[in-house]
């Protein structure tokens, strides 16, 4: 997947003079076989406080179907424009989304934390799959979610 | 016009829509099976009462749904592992696993997007329009044949699979253009381009920080039923900031993990509801009765699809195409064709090829399509003109007098009228000539002068070119080899002679049945569908021009009979009494709609003479429902020529017949058939006051005898033929 500037998307003051200090950061989101439709999954963070950040990448097209990724939903009010141009299809049972972004250095080590929200039609919503913090230790340890998601790992 | 918006989504989306159909029927099944298998509530449970049964089972509860089948479902998380059921609400425990019905998953899938994501959607939701085009024009096409949307459910006449269509359409178009709407509300709801639903309230930003309330301590719980009970979910494990969520069929509220207090509500909006509603009913999610209505309707489209290219290719069928024909819009001659079998569409061909290989540009159609307005190119307006019955407009002219009629002026270009026509018959080019009349009343101009073409004469047509030529200043050869109709092998299994003793010999012909395609099943083409009094064309050896017989039976009675009558050197009924049994003679079917004795209880008056009983004979025979009845018969001696004179017996004492009167021409006292309806005078005023109806079957002499009779006779009932004729209790099948 294309390296994107995803810091961009952080409405935080941290992006702005932390884009000089940016590595790439591989994330890997391996889906096990639920028995459903493709999977929504909202990759967000939140900070210190557990207020919402900025969003990494939402996966899955149709904004109506949003409300079911309930965290998200509720940390941004919906707003689809928090998600403009980091949106992808959303994830088939057993498959697995990898993304690379640039983050600011200064997300890492300072009591930010990543989320993904779940969601698939017609079955239990899932937020806070994973909630994993934002550390340079943590990189390259694979977490297990709670319903949809087999591993999520991220590599720096 | 609306045939084509009819015809055309129909043809191209008929895959389609037989795909959503068979799914959605599929589908529909669903709905009432989950109702039927789900454990349903205590209606006065309360969702705190439910919760608690529930979270005593299973203390790492998550979520707790109720569907609108009723079926209550709980999500829990158990040492780390999910864990999820279907729960008997009674005592709050696991009844069965919540299994993901793959199979229902499958077929919803194809049923929203043939597996092909947002392309396949809009292809399915392209083809619920279709089904919305087809609905709507189908209505219309219905209310045009029967005569308003008054007579929807009108008795139906044609061939079957016309017959099927409506009679299946008009059951099923409601469900089918209902669940079309639905369709295409939701696809538009998938797409975003209705408002979107709302969320529920904005999250609370203040919480009591408290954790460990229990649902009876949460009053809202506690006053909800669990029959209005959507969804509950529980605050996240060890996240004392998080809430309860409730869902109803009210609205959306947050209350408080700690103290039980609500925090938030927000009721249902009206959008919200129409949403919801248009939903469950597409769906039949929380109405199971709608979906397996709907569903059964659906089941109607593969057959309507199946009956509808049947119509289509039958109509297809009965026109010859012409090869290189041009728009209306763009030829310099335009050739109209007014048709009852077909046969003058064969002149048209011959003469639209003459006239382009002369350089013309031309375009034939029938005279039913006639609208001068479109003729911006034309020179000239030729209309081959056919009649059917006694000077009625036939089939592909149907409507033309009066778009003559309502034309202010006539068209500038000039006009040929060419009747076609058998010299034979009394009426002979009556509508051609009713139509030249009208046009030279109309002050239309002709190019060429009224002419006509006796029995498919090529001669005829050949001079007729000639003038034609000379009037548009070219040489024009018409050169017609009339088409021979599609003819099937009838053998003849059994023949009854007669009148050998009265210098009139007769013969009853009882040919087998020819087998039938399973498609002239479906489109009663051919032998598929007849009764008595349809016509049987036979070909004589030697001859291209059919002769035609009224049949003395129909399909039912599982041959075809025809009374044939030596004519002296006549070259088809030679041919036809010199069969023996096992020989076979070419023939087609040819319908005579005029000609039936009519659905109804009112009685019947048959007046026959000679050959002219068959189609009576066959009437009497089908008469199982006992419908009064009354035969005239004039022969010329009882011993000779009394056709079918065994069977009367057995008909009179079965029922079919009611009365037998018969004249007898030869004796000392002759007496014809008309004599006979004077004798019966009282009888016959008394059966026609009571609304019966008069079929009158012979020769041209006879008919005109019959009708001066029965002019006498109606007078004192202030009736003539003529007004019962125009009400169409008066028929005639004259030769």
């Amino acid at each position: 997947m294309k390296p994107l500037l995803a810091a961009l998307a952080l409405g935080t003051a941290l992006t702005a003079p932390a884009l000089a200090l940016a590595r790439p950061v591989t994330m890997t989101t391996t889906l096990n076989t639920y028995g459903g439709d493709g999977a929504y999954l909202a990759l967000y963070v939140t900070d210190q406080s557990g207020a919402y950040a900025g969003s990494l990448w939402m996966a899955g097209g149709k904004s109506k179907y949003y409300k079911h990724l309930s965290g998200w939903y509720r940390a941004t009010g919906g707003d689809t424009s928090q998600v403009d141009g980091i949106t992808g299809a959303s994830v088939g049972q057993g498959r697995t989304l990898e993304i690379t972004l640039d983050l600011a250095d200064a997300l890492f080590d300072a009591g930010y934390t990543l989320h993904i929200d779940a969601a698939v039609e017609d079955m239990r919503d899932s937020p806070n799959e994973i909630a994993v913090p934002l550390t340079t230790g943590n990189s390259g340890t694979p977490v297990a979610g709670r319903r949809y998601i087999s591993s999520f790992v991220y590599d720096m | 016009m609306i045939r084509a918006l009819h015809r055309w989504p129909g043809l191209i989306a008929l895959a389609l829509v037989t795909v959503l159909a068979l799914s959605g029927a599929v589908l529909s099944i669903f709905p009432a099976a989950e109702r039927l298998s789900a454990p349903q509530a205590d209606p006065g449970l309360s969702v705190a009462a439910l919760a608690e049964r529930i979270q005593i089972a299973y203390p790492g509860v998550e979520q707790i749904r109720r569907a609108p089948s009723g079926r209550i479902t709980a999500y829990w998380f158990d040492a780390g592992t999910p864990g999820s059921a279907v729960i008997d609400p009674a005592t709050g425990r696991g009844v069965a696993d919540v299994d993901p019905n793959r199979f229902r998953r499958w077929m919803t899938v194809l049923h929203r997007s043939l597996f092909l994501g947002d392309g396949g959607r809009i292809a399915m939701a392209g083809g619920a329009a279709a089904m919305l085009v087809l609905a709507i024009s189908g209505v219309a096409l219905v209310a045009r044949r029967t005569g308003g949307l008054r007579f929807w459910f009108t008795r139906l006449r044609g061939p079957l699979a016309g017959r099927l269509h409506v009679e299946i359409a008009r059951v099923a178009i409601a469900g089918l253009a209902f669940s079309s709407v639905t369709a295409l509300w939701m696809t538009a709801s998938t797409f975003g381009l209705l408002p979107d639903t709302r969320g529920g309230p904005a999250f609370p930003e203040e919480v009591s920080g408290l954790t460990g309330v229990s649902p009876s301590g949460v009053a809202l719980l506690s006053e909800t039923l669990v029959p209005d009970l959507r969804e509950l979910n529980y605050p996240y494990p060890g996240d004392a900031t998080d809430v309860f969520t409730l869902q109803t069929d009210r609205g959306t509220g947050y209350f408080d993990q700690g103290t039980g207090d609500l925090l938030a509500w927000a009721d249902l909006s009206g959008w919200d509801r129409i949403s919801e509603t248009i939903y469950m009913l597409h769906t039949g999610e929380g109405a199971a009765p709608v979906a397996i209505v709907l569903g059964l309707m659906a089941l109607g489209v593969p057959a309507l699809g199946a009956t509808g290219i049947a119509i289509w290719l039958a109509g297809r069928r009965g026109r010859l195409r012409i090869r290189g024909n041009h728009p209306a819009s763009a030829a310099e001659t335009i050739v109209l064709v007014g048709s009852e079998g077909g046969s003058t569409w064969g002149f048209a061909a011959t003469l639209h090829a003459a006239l382009t290989k002369a350089g013309q540009t031309v375009h034939v159609g029938p005279m039913s399509a006639f609208d001068p307005g479109r003729y911006r190119k034309a020179a000239r307006i030729i209309l081959l003109v056919a009649t059917y019955g006694d000077g009625a407009a036939p089939a592909s002219a149907r409507g033309f007098r009066d778009r003559l009629a309502g034309l202010g002026a006539p068209p500038g270009v000039p006009l040929a009228v060419l009747g076609f026509g058998d010299r034979s018959f009394p009426a002979f080019c009556a509508y051609a000539e009713d139509v030249a009349r009208a046009a030279r009343d109309g002050g239309w101009a002709e190019c060429v002068t009224y002419d006509t073409v006796d029995r498919q004469s090529p001669q005829d047509f050949a001079r007729w070119g000639r003038s034609l030529g000379q009037a548009m200043g070219i040489e024009l050869e018409l050169s017609h080899r009339p088409v021979a109709p599609g003819t099937v092998d009838l053998t003849l299994v059994s023949r009854r002679d007669y009148g050998a003793g009265v210098q009139a010999p007769t013969a009853i012909l009882r040919f087998a049945l020819p087998t039938r395609t399973v498609w002239q099943r479906l489109t009663g083409a051919g032998f598929a569908r007849f009764v008595a009094g349809d016509l049987l064309g036979v070909l004589p050896e030697g001859s291209a021009v059919p002769r035609l017989y009224s049949l003395a039976s129909g399909r039912r009675d599982g041959f075809v009979e025809i009374v044939v009558r030596k004519q002296p050197g006549g070259l088809c009924s030679g041919q036809l009494t010199g069969l023996r049994p096992g020989d076979t003679v070419p023939a087609f079917l040819r319908r005579n709609p005029s000609f039936r004795p009519g659905r109804g209880t009112a009685p019947l008056i048959l007046i026959g003479a000679g050959t002219g009983i068959g189609p009576l004979a066959g009437m009497i025979r089908a008469n199982a429902q006992h419908r009064p009845l009354y035969l005239f018969f004039g022969m010329r001696h009882p011993d000779s020529d009394f056709l079918y004179g065994e069977d009367m017996p057995g008909w009179r004492s079965s029922g079919r017949l009611t009365r037998l009167v018969t004249a007898v021409s030869r004796g000392a006292k002759p007496l014809y058939v008309q004599d006979a309806l004077r004798a019966e005078a009282a009888e016959v005023a008394r059966l026609i006051r009571d609304g019966a109806r008069v079929m009158v079957c012979g020769g041209r002499g006879m008919a005109a005898g019959v009708a001066e009779a029965l002019t006498e006779i109606l007078r004192p009932l202030d009736l003539t033929p003529a007004s019962l004729k125009a009400e169409g209790r008066y028929v005639e099948d004259v030769y």
